[in-house]
């Protein structure tokens, strides 16, 4: 496809000045023209420079990365209107930066914050009012129509969040997920903290998504200060993102058995998840991997012993995590539950642009572990999973075939010595390139993680841009519950198992 | 059946004898720091220059577990010569002046409230308030429903309203949006009721301190009763301090 949008590569930095910079209306028929044929939002943001502010779009189309940008109109015909995918990023952005979007079909709040310019309020909320503040949710009318509204605090031990179902009965015709209450402001913090704090900002975006999100990070300011990480650290760096993926595989796929009511599963995947958290622990002390990838390398080596009791102990856990999956699948009272149920089409899930498990539940195959490869991925085979049914099941299957491949995977890895010089403080990172731009992109267990970086000409960032795969999901989780009995919102919300914090940032 | 059986049996019972037995971490689980009061002074302003958290008074020599995220950057720099972390997972404290520590802390149960250990001693329950943070320190009080860990063995469970539980426990550094939801939930559990601060973030703010969206711990809100730190605190860090605050003879 012949377009204006600059192809760059998953964590190379280039000059800012190297991104092109097109009108807006060639960078709005653009970026359309790219997403109808096919291609997927990764990120799109505004940044202000020396007082303008600019519109930056990151697409893929394929195994491309394609970005291009404009100066930003104070208003502008909504990218939505023609195109869903863009819908929570403008939103986003005009949240953040007072830039209105014409004709947005859902123009409101997402986290609940006054912008950051002296641009006046796109949705004339008064921030001196707690939230939730004076905005509307969509709402069903008619006779029979109720609402049902849960939150911000759940049940469970669980991260805050609005759900309000407008039903009929117990049907749901629509259920709108309303967050922002964990925001920490992490962006902003970036720009803020010294550099010494930003290994802990990035771990700390998803606790459950630590290793996946401090990749990104870390990716990013190796480009920008050009330090490459040894091969030992590139493995090393791959065992944790895959411990990471199984962990939350299994505790998920646990919490789904309890959510049926079929407790054996639900009991021995809890403590099992525990083993594969504790192997972080093995590895760095922090059973969430906390500590250990910095830029440059990662903190803690993997002795010839360590290796040997993590092969040990995987061989140990494998034949009764085959034997527990097999107990879940083959059970009929789970796989009546499972079945048919918070169908999401192929066509809604692309429309959305879902990524991650939940997209390849839905028949989309993408995983960046596959198309946009970092660290060790490059010589791992990673298997194309898809299903087409897009239910719980599907959910729940892709998951259990990643946690089998994974567990193969780091079996795979652990064979030969593994070598590195480990990194000793938090902040090893030289000066960074000026004026530059980065884009990282991983494969997180949720899905698509992405980070974006712009530098100032003293080296600094001037804007940091994270993008948590929930972004993307959460509208899939709504989606699922269309036509759906409300009893089923907690499988269906497990099936997903999406990030409030990551989110909210 | 026979598959439910069989998994059962496979399973077996994993169910730790903690208290009674000892559970040890692994080698490289980071629990408390001990500090080296006759390092050189250069070598503890060093460790306080890149300590992250700033939780090291170089000065002092106390290390802040309020804090600190136990990330082990001192103990790096350090060579083990300035702070070592221990496999101690006994962390936690009734008051937030004791968390400034060269490495001993007292003990919580005996530093407990008397009242508390009549009262809740053979029964707690407990609301769980997620106030920002990032999730990890919710997902390891949550493992202490799992089976090794079998929290309500000791007749303390996690409930699902603010109604029937006798005291929050709060995490995260109390995002500006959550803050109301927070001080609603605390006014709706009925007195006498407790507070407990768990993580860095719940106690100081942890790694999103002094940012502008976020309270620099929970003691500016709320009465705090219990401090468990870490980032996030393993749960045999949480199992302890929930035993020996409120249970008798532990």
């Amino acid at each position: 496809m012949n377009t204006n949008f600059l192809e760059i590569k998953n964590g190379v930095a280039l000059p800012g000045d190297q991104i092109p910079n097109l009108t807006f209306d060639k960078f709005r028929a653009e970026a359309i023209k790219i997403v109808q044929n096919g291609g997927k939002v990764v990120q799109y943001f505004a940044w202000e420079k020396s007082g303008a502010l600019m519109l930056i779009a990151v697409l893929r189309s394929g195994n491309r990365l394609l970005t291009a940008r404009c100066d930003a109109p104070g208003a502008y015909p909504s990218l939505t209107r023609d195109c869903e995918q863009f819908h929570l990023f403008e939103r986003e952005i005009a949240e953040q930066y007072g830039i209105k979007p014409e004709g947005h079909p859902w123009l409101k709040m997402v986290r609940y914050h006054p912008n950051v310019t002296s641009r006046e309020d796109v949705f004339g909320n008064n921030y001196n009012e707690d939230i939730p503040g004076a905005y509307d949710y969509y709402s069903v009318e008619g006779s029979e129509i109720h609402e049902v509204a849960v939150g911000p605090v759940h049940a469970g031990v669980i991260e805050p969040g609005h759900f309000r179902f407008n039903c009929i009965g117990e049907r749901v015709l629509h259920l709108e997920i309303q967050l922002g209450y964990q925001r920490r402001g992490i962006e902003r913090l970036f720009l803020e903290s010294p550099p010494k704090r930003f290994p802990h900002l990035a771990e700390n975006i998803a606790g459950d998504t630590t290793i996946g999100h401090n990749l990104c990070f870390t990716q990013a300011v190796e480009a920008l200060s050009s330090i490459s990480p040894d091969p030992g650290a590139r493995l090393i760096r791959t065992i944790a993102l895959e411990l990471e993926r199984i962990a939350n595989h299994i505790g998920d796929l646990g919490a789904l058995s309890g959510d049926v009511a079929f407790l054996p599963p639900a009991n021995y995947f809890g403590r099992i998840r525990g083993d594969f958290l504790n192997m972080s622990l093995l590895i760095c002390g922090n059973r969430f991997g906390k500590g250990l990838v910095r830029p440059g390398g990662v903190r803690f080596p993997l002795s010839d012993t360590n290796r040997n009791d993590l092969k040990k102990w995987i061989d140990g856990l494998n034949p009764q995590v085959r034997h527990v999956l097999d107990l879940l699948f083959s059970t009929s009272s789970v796989r009546a539950r499972f079945e048919e149920c918070g169908i999401v089409t192929q066509n809604a899930a692309e429309n959305l642009g879902l990524v991650g498990p939940s997209g390849r539940a839905s028949g989309i195959s993408y995983d960046a572990r596959r198309l946009f490869p970092t660290e060790h991925y490059p010589k791992v085979d990673i298997p194309e999973n898809a299903e087409k049914s897009g239910d719980v099941y599907a959910r729940a299957k892709v998951r259990s075939d990643e946690i089998i491949q994974s567990m193969e995977m780091v079996r795979s890895l652990l064979n030969g010595p593994i070598e590195t010089d480990c990194v000793v403080g938090a902040s090893d990172f030289t000066q960074m390139a000026p004026s530059s731009f980065v884009v990282t992109v991983n494969e997180g267990w949720r899905g698509e993680v992405s980070h974006c970086a712009l530098t100032d000409p003293s080296g600094n960032f001037v804007r940091y841009k994270i993008k948590d795969p929930s972004f993307h999901n959460w509208n899939g989780l709504a989606m699922a519950l269309r036509d759906t009995e409300i009893s089923d919102f907690p499988l269906n919300n497990k099936s997903y198992n999406l990030s409030y914090c990551g989110f909210d940032l | 059946m026979i598959k439910t059986l069989k998994n059962r049996f496979e399973q077996g019972c994993k169910t730790s004898g903690y208290p009674k037995e000892k559970v040890e971490l692994l080698p490289r689980y980071r629990g408390l720091p001990v500090v080296n009061q006759n390092a050189p002074s250069e070598l503890a302003e060093k460790c306080a220059q890149a300590c992250p958290q700033d939780a090291i008074n170089a000065e002092t020599k106390l290390i802040d577990l309020g804090r600190c995220v136990f990330c082990g950057t001192c103990e790096s720099i350090s060579e083990k010569q300035f702070v070592s972390f221990t496999g101690s997972y006994e962390l936690s404290t009734a008051d937030r002046k004791s968390l400034l520590t060269h490495g001993s802390l007292p003990s919580l149960a005996t530093h407990a409230k008397k009242s508390f250990k009549k009262l809740f001693g053979r029964s707690l329950q407990l609301r769980q308030v997620s106030a920002g943070g990032c999730n990890s320190c919710e997902a390891d009080l949550n493992v202490l429903a799992t089976p090794f860990f079998d929290l309500a063995r000791f007749g303390i469970n996690f409930v699902a309203s603010p109604r029937h539980a006798d005291g929050i426990v709060v995490t995260g550094p109390i995002s500006k949006n959550m803050k109301t939801a927070l001080m609603s939930t605390y006014e709706a559990v009925a007195h006498p009721k407790v507070v407990i601060a768990v993580g860095a973030c719940a106690i100081s703010g942890g790694p999103f301190s002094g940012g502008p969206e976020v309270s620099e711990g929970l003691e500016s809100l709320l009465p705090v009763d219990l401090f468990i730190p870490g980032c996030p605190p393993h749960p045999m860090t949480n199992l302890h301090a929930l035993l020996a605050f409120f249970k008798q003879n532990i």
